[in-house]
């Protein structure tokens, strides 16, 4: 190839942004834009002083929160008393600042940029991804730049395909270099750079004809043009046959807004596109590849789509009232026969609050056992323990990105916090914060860290928390190479000296050291983060999905509104954990099992046959490894595919809208409620629908047409009132909001399509945490998500591209 | 010693001022030679001077940045910060890539040790202590001088941590590029030889606040770095006094290309007659043929049509109050069988080449202009083209990032603005009128 390739050539290349930046804390300044005053802190960037005041200054290059190039001259603009046009995107405003942006001048210089532009980009619009929703052609329709001026031929470049999910088209691309400077400043990948020069620039990759990068896609969104397209959507659809329904991902514990471009086919609803270009939501920009891509699971081919059931030792489809039938009647039978206790129930990390919450309220009342747990991927308990009574201790994941100093220990955030690892980038880049890392291995964020102490493996962390909380003996256990005393004490002092501290730390950090943690850092005015794995772990856990606890880690022993609302069928003695169900199974003594949405029999390691006594039902999407010891499975709905709750490992609370339905499976909420209807239970005590809560047949979610009748059609038949609905989860929110601790917020921002942080329990009533071992983190890679990810196409393609370890060889689960 | 190169051949006028070319062709790359020829007695005069003194004597000669900008000299030095956290350096730009102009080249090889006590005095005054002396990629084989010199200068002492026994620290590091026109802007330069893409930086901050590895930055041309230590050995006013007046003072290094019966690089006051130029110092035009079109400082500048060319001085002033650009000493007389439009397509072809790419304006329209003119002088040309043509230069024209963008459209917009009926004549399939003579002409 000719040339070279340049990788971080945009390093340090700009005045940094943090010279930008700090107009914040400068005095404010009027300047006049197009004879509007506008007052904005000196410094501000003219393009968005004009944007604060709605004055639209076009640009390709600029890119907010991005180094400032200059490069594309289409924001030029005259300023007074300046000899020539100038750049708003590289002009920091100064009083009496009087700019024109609208003169026949300005929109000459901005059609002719267009005019060339155009000269070699390929007019193939028609066929192009961006089509529709392309910065070129939006600037060629306002400035009107339509009159063809060239004879020559075209420059012509092959498309190139750089890795699963990015391709290349070389004529289409105008060089802005957002995705350069996305790659290296905002991802600190650094994995795009340019070759050659004039105009024979191109944007090339790291590996001569490939990316070898987190394929997280960011480039393929920023890209102003159809240049860079995504492997999954690329001339699949055009941008205005989609719906477009923003929703939360369902993978990791970040819960970034995900932006899904949804299209009817043959079975319901296809998901094409994911992606959050509108900004919104909590993650900004910010997708990982898992947001973006790993949506695919939802339209994959082994997805069961009938409800099944076992007839001499197979599984054979059946009808929908056959199936809940079925396990009415065994529910019933076991629990009157053996008692509650000999039900067991496992809920999920990825099923809404309201779902999470119905089923133990299910458990205890309907089933009455407290035989109900989850898969544990951090200590939540010991964390509300921990903070309980606190005034403002846990902190919002909105606020790593502008917080002066974090302290992280444990975890590896660019792999299973992606949204998390940006933040703190993005923090040090634009607000310079301080970075404090603590970690046994050698993480990629330690190139942010400002303070680095790398601690032996298994119990460093521990050691660690002792050590800061002043216990000087634990050092005996840290001292390595790596990590000097004097490195240790230096790293102590400079963290007490921050005031601001948000304190992050992962499944590393359990039980009593989260209290010790706590503790020391919260007398200096720290708060506090617990890194849980899933999109709904912190919802699984602040919903009660344990043995021993009820929604917002309330003590069973202890009188709660609970005990009132749930009725005297609620046993008040704990329950089995999973290990416990199982070891249960194993003796005979369990007589149902009742899964929803998780796969413990893989990430357990539990072998089938314990569970050959035991009638084992199973909601899922998949015939996972518990599915196939399954009596009855029951196809359920994927969170895109539902509306709901979501509560972030932060606490922070989101809305799930739903994308679209898949023809023939329902969601766990309804089902969980069809079975508590067919065992004979007044469905209104366990769903408090009715009490004037609106009801609007779902649309408001998303709901496709055909739904709401469906929903009218068994209402009517059980002279229920058609208007209300036992299947919406809002209805049960309001009895989340009224009994789970912390749960008290505004609906308002909630219900507007905002994150509401929810807050720390005014006491805790737990007398002893779980025990750390009940912990099974599910380490996770940027390209994997327990089982739901074995279904993601994408996730395959690019484990199988990177000829890492075979996909099967990952840790399953959940 | 390999020698990689043969010696430049000189040439000699009477009406020439030997101030910084005073040493050419008398062995000065020796360095006992140069010694012997006045040399580094402007060093150690600088060394007893306060730096203020310095710079005020430069700002008296009227010294103006002889790479093409024309800013003043002793004016650029003083904008550097008397105290400074980050350290300060001395920048020699010796990216001398400006079509036509070949002046730094013979500086280089005829006396080095010119730039480096240049350098060192320039160093004295702002502060600092470390130089640079960057050559284009294409005088790769005059660095085996520079270096040699800068040792030299090492080893007697001239350089390094105690220099002339003064206990001031003064070290010089040399560097050549890739070979990239856009390197010769000063923040491309920069970039360059902090081992990134030569691409132009943003200003502000400017070089002398914040430039070189952030740390405020003198960038001076090698001929103007030259001409400093006569300027401190014989005082500014002495200097100035060559010129017209102060705001133009002394001599610079012209050099005569293309069609000139006696081309060659000569030592000029400022403000000297272009007519005289032309026909007595250049020699005339040869093969008894006419001046045409006159370029009076590199292919970036306005051309000049024979008329214009006959009244002007070669001063910044002159051009300056006509809009126009006095350039960087590239003087290039084209004669009247020349075709316009070809000598329009072969500055573009050079511009579309070394366009950086960064910015749109510059990136496209040298290309479509480049294109466009190749068509045109085939004979392909429609009417429309011409003013095309004009569009596309003047839309470059002050929008790029950098002034790159300017230099391809001024040559541009006065060939098309002053020789319209040579493209005209073009038109309608003609061949061009000019086409065999026009096979002679060398530009660039």
């Amino acid at each position: 190839m000719a040339g070279s390739v340049h990788l971080r050539q945009h390093r340090e290349r700009w005045p940094s942004l943090k010279e930008i930046i700090k107009i914040s804390q400068m005095a404010d300044v009027t300047i006049t834009v197009d004879g509007k005053k506008v007052t904005a802190p000196a410094g501000t960037l003219l393009i968005e002083a004009c944007k604060s005041a709605g004055i639209e200054v076009p640009a390709f290059c600029y890119y907010p929160g991005l180094s400032v190039q200059g490069a594309c001259r289409m924001c030029l603009v005259r300023i007074e008393k300046m000899p020539k046009l100038q750049t708003a995107c590289t002009v920091p405003i100064t009083d009496g600042m009087a700019v024109t942006t609208d003169t026949p001048e300005v929109h000459q210089a901005r059609k002719a940029t267009v005019e060339i532009l155009l000269g070699n980009h390929p007019l193939d619009c028609p066929v192009c991804d961006a089509g529709g929703e392309c910065e070129l052609q939006d600037m060629t329709f306002a400035y009107g730049a339509a009159e063809s001026q060239y004879m020559e031929a075209k420059q012509h470049k092959e498309e190139q395909q750089w890795s699963p999910v990015v391709f290349f088209d070389r004529p289409r691309c105008i060089l802005c270099y957002r995705c350069v400077r996305v790659c290296g400043e905002g991802m600190d990948v650094w994995a795009l750079g340019v070759q050659n020069r004039g105009v024979t620039s191109l944007i090339a990759p790291n590996q001569q004809d490939h990316l070898e990068c987190e394929e997280c896609g960011m480039c393929i969104d920023i890209c102003p043009v159809g240049a860079l397209t995504s492997g999954a959507y690329r001339y699949k659809t055009r941008p205005w046959e989609m719906n477009h329904v923003g929703t939360i991902c369902t993978h990791c514990g970040d819960g970034c807004k995900t932006t899904l471009g949804v299209r009817r086919s043959k079975g319901g609803m296809e998901i094409v596109r994911g992606d959050n270009r509108d900004k919104s939501g909590i993650n900004g920009d910010f997708l990982c590849i898992k947001g973006r891509y790993a949506f695919d699971f939802a339209n994959s081919d082994d997805r069961i789509t009938h409800p099944l059931v076992r007839r001499d030792g197979k599984l054979v489809p059946t009808s929908w009232e056959q199936a809940i039938d079925h396990i009415a009647d065994r529910f019933k039978q076991v629990r009157d026969s053996q008692g509650g206790s000999a039900i067991g129930v496992i809920g999920s990390n990825r099923t809404t609050n309201e779902e999470n919450y119905l089923l133990q309220k299910f458990a205890r009342s309907v089933l009455s056992t407290n035989n109900i747990d989850h898969h544990r991927t951090t200590d939540y308990p010991a964390f509300a323990k921990a903070v309980a009574g606190k005034q403002k201790i846990t902190a919002t994941l909105r606020e790593t990105m502008t917080a002066p100093a974090i302290l992280l220990i444990g975890n590896d955030p660019t792999e299973q916090h992606p949204l998390l690892a940006w933040n703190l980038r993005t923090n040090l880049r634009i607000h310079n914060c301080r970075i404090y890392i603590v970690n046994s291995g050698d993480i990629k964020l330690r190139r942010q860290a400002r303070a680095y102490a790398q601690v032996p493996v298994d119990g460093g962390e521990s050691s660690m928390v002792q050590y800061l909380a002043g216990n000087d003996s634990a050092s005996s256990q840290l001292l390595s190479e790596n990590l000097t005393r004097e490195a240790l004490r230096d790293f102590r002092d400079k963290l007490k000296s921050e005031k601001e501290l948000i304190v992050i730390f992962g499944s590393e950090v359990r039980g009593d050291d989260i209290v010790t943690l706590v503790n020391w850092s919260s007398a200096q005015g720290a708060k506090f983060i617990c890194l849980g794995d899933y999109s709904n772990s912190r919802g699984a856990a602040d919903m009660g999905l344990y043995p021993d606890l009820l929604p917002g880690f309330t003590s069973l022993s202890s009188n709660s509104p609970f005990t009132e609302e749930y009725g005297s069928s609620m046993p008040r003695q704990a329950g089995l954990d999973i290990e416990g169900m199982f070891s249960a199974a194993k003796s005979g003594k369990l007589g149902a099992l009742y899964v929803v949405g998780a796969n413990p029999v893989a990430r357990y390691n539990i072998d089938p046959f314990a569970l050959k006594n035991t009638f084992v039902v199973v909601q899922d999407m998949f015939m996972t490894e518990t599915a196939t010891t399954a009596e009855v499975i029951l196809p359920a709905a994927n969170a895109y595919e539902k509306a709901g709750s979501y509560t972030n490992t932060y606490g922070d609370l989101q809305l799930l809208r739903k994308a679209g339905d898949l023809a023939g499976v329902r969601t766990d909420f309804e089902l969980i409620v069809r079975i508590a209807d067919r065992m004979g239970v007044d469905v209104h005590k366990l769903i408090p629908f009715g009490k004037g809560l609106r009801a609007d047949m779902g649309q408001s979610r998303g709901a496709q047409s055909g739904e709401a009748d469906q929903h009218a059609v068994w209402l009517t038949a059980r002279n229920l009132e058609p208007k209300l609905s036992p299947f919406d989860p809002e209805a049960l929110l309001d009895e989340i909001q009224r009994l789970v601790p912390g749960y008290d917020f505004s609906r308002l921002n909630l219900f507007a399509g905002g994150d509401v942080h929810t807050h720390a329990p005014e006491f805790s009533s737990i007398s002893q945490t779980p025990s750390p071992e009940s912990i099974v983190p599910a380490n996770d890679t940027l390209f994997t998500s327990g089982t739901l990810g074995r279904y993601s196409h994408t996730l395959n393609s690019v484990i199988e591209n990177r000829r890492a370890t075979p996909v099967e060889a990952e840790i399953p689960a959940d | 010693m390999k020698t990689l190169y043969s010696p430049t051949p000189l040439v000699t006028h009477p009406d020439e001022v030997r101030i910084i070319s005073r040493r050419f062709g008398q062995g000065a790359q020796d360095i006992d030679r140069y010694i012997a020829l006045d040399g580094y007695k402007a060093a150690r005069k600088a060394l007893e001077m306060q730096p203020d003194d310095i710079i005020n004597e430069v700002k008296a000669s009227g010294l103006r940045g002889r790479g093409g900008a024309g800013f003043a000299t002793g004016m650029k030095w003083s904008f550097i910060p008397k105290q400074s956290e980050a350290p300060k350096y001395i920048l020699i730009n010796g990216d001398e890539s400006e079509p036509a102009t070949c002046k730094d080249r013979l500086l280089a090889e005829y006396d080095p040790h010119a730039i480096i006590e240049g350098t060192l005095i320039a160093g004295l005054a702002v502060g600092a202590k470390l130089g640079f002396i960057y050559l284009r990629g294409e005088y790769r084989y005059l660095l085996e001088i520079m270096e040699k010199a800068v040792a030299d200068a090492y080893a007697k002492g001239f350089l390094g941590k105690n220099i002339f026994g003064s206990g001031c620290e003064f070290n010089i590091l040399t560097h050549t590029g890739a070979g990239a026109y856009e390197v010769g802007e000063e923040s491309a330069l920069m970039e360059s030889l902090e081992g990134k893409r030569g691409l132009p930086r943003l200003k502000p901050p400017f070089p002398a606040i914040k430039g070189l590895y952030g740390g405020p930055t003198v960038i001076n041309n090698v001929e103007t770095i030259a001409t400093v230590p006569p300027i401190i050995l014989n005082g500014g006013k002495w200097y100035a006094s060559f010129g017209p007046n102060e705001k133009n003072g002394g001599t610079r290094l012209t050099c005569l290309t293309g069609h000139f019966n006696k081309p060659g690089v000569y030592e000029l006051p400022l403000g000297y007659p272009a007519k005289k130029m032309i026909y007595d110092v250049g020699g005339g035009i040869p093969n008894g043929r006419k001046l045409k079109a006159f370029v009076p400082g590199g292919s970036s500048t306005f051309l000049l049509t024979q008329e214009e060319a006959e009244s002007a001085t070669m001063d910044y002033d002159w051009f300056a109050k006509r809009g126009e650009f006095l350039g960087s000493g590239g003087v290039v007389a084209i004669d009247d069988q020349t075709c316009m439009v070809r000598v329009a397509l072969r500055i573009m072809k050079f511009y579309r080449h070394e366009s950086c790419g960064w910015c749109i304006p510059c990136r496209e329209g040298t290309d479509w202009l480049e294109k466009t003119l190749a068509r045109f002088h085939d004979g392909g040309g429609v009417h429309k083209d011409i003013d095309q043509i004009l569009y596309l230069a003047n839309n470059m024209a002050g929008r790029t990032f950098c002034a790159l963008g300017d230099a391809a459209a001024f040559p541009t917009i006065s060939i098309v603005k002053k020789w319209r009926h040579e493209f005209e004549d073009h038109l309608d399939g003609r061949q061009c009128p000019f086409e065999a003579a026009s096979r002679e002409m060398a530009i660039a």
